[in-house]
C-alpha cells in the first residue's frame, strides 16, 4: 500500500527518484536517527535549575531523494531534531543519547572538526526567517557561495555559475545580478528562495528546511513553496521539512512524522496521515480550523463606522490608508484581512487614536470620535480596548496576572481591595483560567495563557469594541483555536463587538460576521461573510483565497496549474 | 547615495555649530577669570595711567562682544595673535607642540588599536575560558591604575632597571626621527596601556552581543570554524560601536595627555597649556583650548560618519 502512494507527484524527475528508491538496500538510507535524546537545563525563576528532556528517544529513517515532514506545535522538538541531524544544538541544549547516522557514520562521534566538514557540504540548513538568517553586512552572492568555497568544492567562478543557475531555477528575478545585492534590498519571499539556493549550492545530500515559508504572506508562500518543491524534485536532494502547518507539509513531503512534547505521535505516508490519521492528536491537527460560526442577523445598530478614512506617515509622504469606509454592528465581528503592508494594522492605530487620520471620520457608539488620543475622554478609552499580537510584550513582566487584570478595574471604575480581587477572579474564570494563576508573572505562563490574560484585561474595562490585532498569529493552531472559541463565547455573553485584524483566511472564515479585504491601503471587498466568500470574486480576493493551503495532497500542483492557465488565458 | 550625503552634511553642520558654541564658552570663560591681565602684567606698583595705557594697547578697552568677533575672525584667518608672556607668534609657538602631540597620539594609537582589536577578538573567541579571564583581569587592572602610576611603573622597569629606554622624552626640532621614536617610546606605551582596555573590552562585548543572531547560526551551520564566524560574520556588524570607542580614545590621546606629558617632560600641547595657565597667558590658553575642542569635534564627526558608512542599509539603499 505504501509503495503506491509514494508516487504522489506524476512528474518525471520524481518518478526517477522513486524508482531508485524502490530497490531495497541500506545504501539507499541517507539519514538514520536512532533513539535520539536531547536535554536542556532550564532556570525557572525562584527555583533551582533543572534538566528537562526535549526529545524522548525519537528514531527516524530517511532515504536518498525523499522528503520527510516533521509536524508539531512549538515545543514538539521538531526544530531540535532537525538541527540535531546536523550535530548542532542551540545554546544550553545537549544531545545526550542515541545516534545520528548520515551516510553510514555516526556524526555525533565525529568531533568538532568532523562536524564542520559535514555542515555546509553534506547537510545544509534553510532557516525560518531568511531576513534574520542572512548577514546584513555582506552581499548575497558572497553568502550563497561561502560554504561551497570554504569546503573547497570548486573555483569561485564555477560556484557562482551554479548559484546563478539555481537562482534561475527558483524563479528569482535578474538571476545574474541579484547576488550583488544586500539582504535588505530584496523581498522576504526572494530571500527565502535565495536561502534555498544557498543550501543547494553545495550540492548536499540532505537539506533541513526549518519552517521555510511560515514567515511569508500567504500569496508569497504558495510561490516559494512551489519553487522549493520543484528544486527538491529536480536536484534529487533529500529533505527534512519542518513545519507546524500540516497543509503545507502535505504538499512537499513523501512521509510525515507527527511529534508532540518531544515524542513521536504518528508516522506514515503523507496521504495516510492526512486522510486517515490514526491518533487523536493528529485528527485534531487535521481538523483544526473547523469552528462553526453562523452569521448573525444584520438589523442592529452600528457601534463603529469609519467614513473615508485616509492616513499616512511622515506628513502624508507615505500614504498607508486610502479612503477606507467600514461599518461594524454592536456585538458582531468584522474581520479585516490582508497581507503585510495592506494597512490593516495602521487602521487599528488610527481607530485607537495613536495615528491621527489626515482625512475622514470615525463614529463610535453614536458619537464622532476625536482624531487625537489626547482629546478623547476616559469613557472613549474605556469603551475601546485592544489586544495585541504578541502578548509577551504587551504585559509588564514585573506585574502579576492579578495586577495586570486589576489595573483597568482601578483605572476606569475605581474598584480596589477585596472587590477588585473578586472581579479579577471572575475574569480569570471567564477566560477559563484558575485562580491560582493570579499571582503568577507573565514569564511563568504559556503563550496561550498570556493571550488569555490580555483578553481578560481588555474585558475588565467592559468595552463596546475590542480591536484584536493578529491575536492568534503567534500561537500554535490548536491553542489559537481555543482562543478563537473563547473570544466567540465571550462575545455572546458580553455583547462586545470585535474588529478582528488578521492575515489568516481560515481564522476569518471561523469567526467573522462581515469581512473587509484590504490591499495596499484600500478596501477591495467588503460585505457579509457570505457575500465576500462567494463568487464572483475580484482578482485579489480570488488570489488570496486560492493561496490558502488545503489539507489535500496535490493541492499545490492544482493551484499552480490553475494560475498558469489563467495567466495564459489573459 | 543622496541620503548619505544629506546625513553627513547635517553632521558637519552640527559639528561647526558645536565648535562655534565652544568658542563662545572659551571666550566667556576666560573673561570670567578673576583679575585683570594688565594689572597682572605690570604688577602691584603700576599707576592707573600705565594700566589704562596697556589696556588700550592690548585692546582690552573695547567691549567684550567686539573683542570676541575680532578674536574669532582672526582665528578663522589662521591668525592666533601673539603670546602675552614673551611676545612670540602663537601659531609659531603651537606648531611644533601640536606636531609632537599628534605624533605621540599616533604612536600610541598604532600600538593600542591593533592590539585591542586582536585582543578583543581572541577574548570573544575563547569567551568564558581561562584566556578570556586573563585578558579581562589584565585590562581591568590597566584601566584601574592612574596613568601617572602606569608611567612610573614603566619607568622603573624599562628605564631604571632594564635601562633600555630613556625616562625623559626631551625632543626638539633637531631630533632625528629614530631618536624621536625612542624618546617617545615610554609615553606612547603608557598611553597605549591606558586606552587599550576600553577598546578591547568594547570589541569583545560587541562581538559577543551579536552571537545570538540567527545569521551567526547560519554561518556555523555552513561548517565554518569559530574564528571565521567571528571575524567574517560578527565583526563587520560590530564595527560601528567599536569605531566609536576607538575614535573617542583617539580624541583622549590628543586632548588628555597632559599628565603623561608632564611626567615624561614631553614638549607637547598639554605642557604648553599648563605653562600658559600658570603665566596667565590668556591668548595661548584660548588658542590651545580651541584646538583641543576642534580636534574633539572633528574626531567625533569622523566616528559618526564611519558608523554611517559602515551601515549597508544606508550605503546601499533599496
Amino acid at each position: 500500500m505504501s509503495e503506491k502512494v509514494v508516487y504522489l507527484h506524476g512528474d518525471a524527475p520524481m518518478g526517477e527518484a522513486c524508482s531508485k528508491d524502490r530497490s531495497p538496500g541500506d545504501q539507499d538510507t541517507l539519514l538514520n536517527i536512532r533513539d535520539l535524546r536531547i536535554e536542556a537545563t532550564v532556570y525557572p525563576p525562584g527555583e533551582n535549575p533543572k534538566d528537562i528532556i526535549l526529545v524522548h528517544d525519537v528514531s527516524l529513517t530517511l532515504k536518498r531523494g525523499r522528503v520527510l515532514g516533521l509536524i508539531g506545535e512549538s515545543g514538539a522538538g521538531k526544530s531540535t531534531i532537525g538541527l540535531a541531524s546536523m550535530g548542532y544544538a542551540r545554546g544550553g541544549v545537549r544531545i545526550t543519547g542515541g545516534e545520528v547516522m548520515l551516510n553510514d557514520r555516526d556524526i555525533l562521534k565525529s568531533g568538532k572538526v568532523g562536524l564542520r566538514s559535514l555542515r555546509g557540504r553534506e547537510i545544509c540548513y534553510v532557516a525560518q526567517s531568511a531576513a534574520a538568517a542572512f548577514n546584513p553586512a555582506h552581499r548575497l552572492m558572497d553568502q550563497v557561495v561561502e560554504a561551497a568555497l570554504f569546503h573547497a568544492m570548486g573555483a569561485r567562478t564555477e560556484i557562482e555559475k551554479r548559484a546563478i543557475a539555481l537562482f534561475k531555477k527558483l524563479g528569482l528575478p535578474y538571476p545574474e545580478n541579484i547576488g550583488k545585492r544586500f539582504p535588505h534590498q530584496v523581498s522576504g519571499g526572494q530571500l527565502q528562495r535565495i536561502m534555498t539556493a544557498m543550501a543547494l549550492c553545495s550540492e548536499p545530500d540532505l537539506i533541513v528546511f526549518d519552517e521555510p515559508t511560515t514567515a511569508l504572506d500567504v500569496t508569497t508562500q504558495i510561490e516559494v513553496l512551489a519553487a522549493i518543491r520543484d528544486a527538491i524534485r529536480d536536484t534529487g536532494v533529500a529533505a527534512l521539512y519542518i513545519s507546524h502547518d500540516l497543509a503545507v507539509v502535505a504538499q512537499v513531503a513523501d512521509e510525515i512524522m507527527v511529534l508532540r512534547h518531544g515524542r513521536l505521535v504518528e508516522q506514515g505516508i503523507t496521504q495516510q496521515v492526512i486522510n486517515q490519521p490514526l491518533e487523536q492528536y493528529t485528527r485534531a491537527l487535521v481538523s483544526v480550523h473547523h469552528i462553526d460560526h453562523e452569521e448573525r442577523d444584520r438589523a442592529k445598530a452600528s457601534v463603529l463606522s469609519v467614513e473615508g478614512l485616509t492616513a499616512g506617515y511622515g506628513d502624508g509622504a507615505v500614504k498607508v490608508l486610502c479612503d477606507v469606509t467600514l461599518n461594524l454592528n454592536k456585538g458582531e465581528t468584522l474581520a479585516v484581512v490582508g497581507e503585510s503592508g495592506s494597512g490593516k494594522s495602521t487602521l487599528a492605530r488610527v481607530i485607537t487614536g495613536l495615528l491621527p487620520p489626515s482625512g475622514g471620520g470615525i463614529q463610535f457608539d453614536g458619537r464622532p470620535l476625536p482624531r487625537l488620543l489626547a482629546e478623547r475622554s476616559k469613557e472613549d478609552l474605556r469603551k475601546l480596548q485592544m489586544i495585541f499580537q504578541t502578548a509577551d510584550i504587551a504585559m509588564n513582566p514585573r506585574q502579576t496576572v492579578a495586577k495586570i487584570i486589576g489595573r483597568p478595574l482601578e483605572f476606569y471604575f475605581g474598584i480596589r481591595g477585596a472587590e477588585r480581587d473578586r472581579r479579577v477572579f471572575e475574569l480569570l474564570e471567564k477566560i477559563e483560567m484558575g485562580q491560582d494563576l493570579a499571582n503568577r508573572y507573565p514569564a511563568e505562563l504559556s503563550g496561550g495563557q498570556k493571550q488569555r490574560v490580555c483578553i481578560a484585561r481588555a474585558l475588565a474595562a467592559k468595552p463596546k469594541l475590542i480591536i484584536c490585532d493578529e491575536v492568534t498569529s503567534a500561537l500554535d493552531p490548536l491553542v489559537a483555536n481555543g482562543i478563537l472559541k473563547l473570544l466567540l463565547s465571550l462575545q455572546n455573553d458580553e455583547g462586545v463587538a470585535l474588529l478582528f485584524i488578521t492575515h489568516d483566511l481560515a481564522t476569518v472564515k471561523s469567526i467573522a460576521d462581515s469581512i473587509a479585504v484590504m490591499y495596499r491601503g484600500e478596501v477591495v471587498r467588503y460585505g457579509t461573510k457570505a457575500e465576500v466568500l462567494s463568487p464572483p470574486f475580484d482578482p485579489y480576493t480570488e488570489l488570496l483565497l486560492s493561496s490558502v493551503p488545503e489539507m489535500e495532497v496535490g493541492w499545490l500542483d492544482k493551484a499552480i496549474a490553475s494560475r498558469r492557465m489563467e495567466s495564459a488565458g489573459n | 547615495m543622496k541620503p548619505i550625503a544629506k546625513i553627513i552634511g547635517q553632521r558637519v553642520a552640527f559639528g561647526a555649530l558645536t565648535l562655534w558654541i565652544v568658542s563662545l564658552i572659551i571666550f566667556a570663560g576666560v573673561q570670567l577669570l578673576p583679575g585683570d591681565i594688565a594689572t597682572e602684567l605690570l604688577g602691584q606698583s603700576a599707576t592707573p595711567e600705565t594700566v589704562a595705557a596697556l589696556r588700550k594697547s592690548l585692546g582690552l578697552d573695547v567691549p567684550a562682544y567686539l573683542r570676541y568677533f575680532d578674536w574669532l575672525s582672526s582665528m578663522l584667518h589662521g591668525n592666533f595673535g601673539t603670546a602675552l608672556s614673551n611676545g612670540r607668534d602663537i601659531a609659531e609657538l603651537i606648531k611644533p607642540r601640536l606636531y609632537n602631540t599628534l605624533l605621540l597620539a599616533a604612536s600610541a594609537a598604532a600600538i593600542s588599536v591593533p592590539l585591542a582589536l586582536v585582543g578583543g577578538i581572541v577574548a570573544a573567541l575563547y569567551r568564558n575560558t581561562f584566556v578570556d579571564r586573563a585578558i579581562n583581569v589584565v585590562t581591568l587592572a590597566s584601566i584601574s591604575f592612574p596613568e601617572f602610576f602606569v608611567a612610573y611603573i614603566l619607568i622603573l622597569f624599562l628605564a631604571v632597571h632594564a635601562g633600555i629606554l630613556p625616562s625623559l622624552s626631551d625632543v626638539d626640532s633637531t631630533t632625528s626621527v629614530l631618536d624621536r621614536l625612542i624618546a617617545m617610546a615610554l609615553p606612547a606605551l603608557t598611553l597605549a596601556v591606558v586606552v587599550m582596555a576600553h577598546m578591547l573590552r568594547m570589541t569583545r562585548t560587541s562581538i559577543i552581543n551579536l552571537l545570538g543572531n540567527q545569521y551567526i547560526e547560519t554561518a556555523r551551520l555552513k561548517g565554518l570554524p569559530e574564528w571565521r564566524v567571528l571575524v567574517r560574520h560578527a565583526l563587520p556588524n560590530a564595527l560601528a560601536p567599536i569605531a566609536t570607542v576607538i575614535v573617542l580614545n583617539l580624541a583622549y590621546l590628543i586632548t588628555g595627555v597632559v599628565v603623561v606629558e608632564v611626567v615624561f617632560v614631553y614638549p607637547g600641547l598639554g605642557q604648553l597649556i599648563v605653562d600658559s595657565v600658570q603665566k596667565r597667558d590668556i591668548p595661548v590658553v584660548q588658542a590651545c583650548s580651541l584646538i583641543f575642542a576642534a580636534t574633539y569635534i572633528l574626531l567625533n564627526l569622523t566616528s559618526d560618519v564611519l558608523s554611517i558608512v559602515m551601515n549597508p542599509r544606508l550605503m546601499h539603499p533599496k
